[in-house]
């Protein structure tokens, strides 16, 4: 038990050493919020059916930030642990390797839920965000967001040979996702060609998902969004469970 | 005889089509500083890591410290010390921090600021593991291994990368471990290591032990000849140097010459005939068979770095 706790608080700490995941993280969703904001203010219009565009920014880049945690963060991590051979060290000391494992995951869901929190503090003191939503819900989803991205994310780093070509895998499938599925730039200024194909992208369904829950839309209207995503998971895990290697 | 810590019979072990571990077993005591040598992908590491629990054998029974290494491997782990080979912590871990991490996975750690010291790491325990050099960064993976206090350390290619002077500071290491106690195994392919620090050596070649014995003995039972090597200053045909009783066999290349016997009186002859016959000579030294012989010997390969 000490041994998961230290390992998960070492693995925080480190990752607030690593400038590019830390900023990516923390960081850059604030700017894009600022910057946005600065523009656009969060005045009520019809075109985003009476809320402001700071409104609706905000479930929107957690959207992003689950995206850069999951497909980039936990894939290079995870894969660049396993070709350093740190995995196989940290497996070679009485930890169980589902321990190891998990430190991994909690750590990079909180900070995931930090980036979370920082994007809603500051957007509720300089923009005055508004929220009808249910707390319980949004924080449901963004559990069931998280998960189902991570286990992309272990599926990556199992099946790619080396850190390096994660890397690359994962930012291929990162920044199309980004925006075309509305995490960056409002869905609804896109052709509806585009965004009928953005269906196909997972992380359409987790803004949808978020900012339904954020004007308070109950989980009956977001069926199509829940079964997605946790397809998503139990397929993740399954897949991850037979490709996951150690070394 | 002491104890036995490990008793591995009949292991194999293989990946796909490739055989790693043909057949091996061998033991080893309590207290024995043990060496595996072999060249690169002779099945040593494989061995090791199926001792410590980290790969499941294909066949072969193993007790390490009365357990076994798969069915109880998280008790085993508590009590054995692991230096792998190629590996790594994360960048930007501290050197105190590794081993505050790596004492916080057991459950009787000893001080670690101790351990600190004894490796000569006190100055660098804020580095990032990163910033440390080769010699550096072995050093805190000794101390990773010895944090837990164990009864047996494994040593995997301790010393490859290493400048000389590091090298020999490491077997200064081993062999304080050892005086604490505590057994060891190391694999090395450096057979100077092995003969200078091992009190038996496997030597591993395709999969198998080929021999095992104290390095002494292999070489005895190698049966080489001794050499008396030196170079001439002027004229003198070396073939003379036949005559001599506890001479087996002469070469001559320009002026150096390399005579071989059994005998331990070889050296005396060779210089009293030299000094008789009014040749001058210099860089005069005898060759003893080493490791590197027997192994030559026993598998018909030079060792490749």
């Amino acid at each position: 038990m000490r041994g998961i706790l230290k390992l998960s608080l070492t693995e925080m700490k480190l990752f607030l050493r690593e400038p590019m995941a830390a900023f990516f993280t923390l960081v850059f969703p604030l700017m894009m919020l600022f910057l946005f904001g600065s523009i656009y203010g969060n005045k009520p219009s019809a075109f985003f059916g009476g809320y402001g565009s700071v409104d609706m920014s905000v479930p929107a880049y957690t959207a992003m930030i689950i995206a850069t945690s999951g497909l980039l963060g936990l894939t290079i991590s995870i894969a660049t642990y396993r070709e350093k051979g740190i995995l196989r060290r940290l497996k070679a000391t009485p930890l169980y390797p589902q321990t190891i494992l998990t430190a991994q995951v909690s750590v990079i869901f909180l900070m995931t839920a930090l980036g979370m929190a920082l994007l809603i503090i500051a957007a509720k003191i300089v923009y005055n965000l508004k929220f009808d939503g249910n707390p319980l819900n949004v924080f449901l989803a963004f559990v069931l967001s998280s998960m189902s991205f991570f286990s992309l994310g272990f599926i990556l780093s199992g099946l790619l040979p080396t850190a390096r070509s994660a890397q690359v895998v994962a930012m291929v499938l990162f920044y199309p996702m980004l925006f075309l599925s509305g995490a960056t730039i409002p869905r609804e200024v896109l052709p509806e060609t585009i965004q009928n194909y953005a269906q196909f992208l997972p992380l359409t369904h987790v803004v949808n998902l978020l900012r339904g829950f954020w004007i308070g839309n109950g989980w009956a209207e977001h069926l199509k969004e829940v079964a997605v995503l946790s397809g998503m998971l139990i397929f993740g895990v399954a897949i991850s469970a037979r490709t996951f290697r150690w070394e | 005889m002491n104890k036995k810590v490990i008793e591995v019979k009949n292991l194999r072990k293989t990946y796909g089509s490739v055989v790693a571990v043909e057949e091996i077993s061998f033991e080893v005591y309590e207290g024995e500083i043990f060496g595996m040598v072999g060249p690169n992908g002779a099945g040593k590491t494989t061995t090791v890591e199926c001792v410590e629990g980290l790969r499941k054998p294909d066949k072969g029974e193993l007790r390490i410290l009365g357990l076994d290494p798969q069915k109880e491997g998280y008790s085993l782990r508590q009590r054995i010390g692991v230096q792998l080979q190629e590996t790594a912590l994360q960048d930007h871990l501290k050197v105190w921090e590794a081993l505050d991490l790596f004492a916080s996975f057991y459950s009787h750690p000893v001080d670690w600021q101790i351990l600190l010291e004894k490796m000569n790491l006190a100055e660098k325990r804020n580095a990032a593991f990163n910033k440390l050099s080769g010699g550096q960064k072995q050093r805190l993976f000794i101390a990773l291994a010895l944090v837990n206090n164990p009864e047996l350390v494994f040593f995997d290619e301790l010393t490859t990368g290493l400048d000389p002077q590091a090298r020999r500071n490491m077997w200064d290491m081993v062999r304080d471990i050892r005086e604490q106690g505590k057994t060891v195994v190391l694999t090395t392919h450096f057979m100077e290591e092995a003969e200078r620090l091992c009190d038996r050596v496997a030597i591993v070649d395709q999969g198998r032990i080929v021999a095992l014995d104290t390095p002494a003995n292999l070489i005895r039972n190698l049966g080489a000849e001794n050499r008396v090597v030196f170079t001439i200053n002027g004229e003198f045909k070396a073939e003379k140097l036949n005559e001599l009783a506890s001479v087996t066999r002469v070469e001559q290349s320009g002026d150096r010459c390399e005579i071989y016997g059994w005998d331990e009186k070889l050296i005396v002859d060779v210089v009293n005939a030299l000094s008789k016959n009014g040749c001058a000579f210099r860089d005069l030294r005898t060759e003893q068979p080493t490791l590197e012989d027997v192994f030559l010997a026993l598998t018909g390969k030079e060792m490749r770095d």
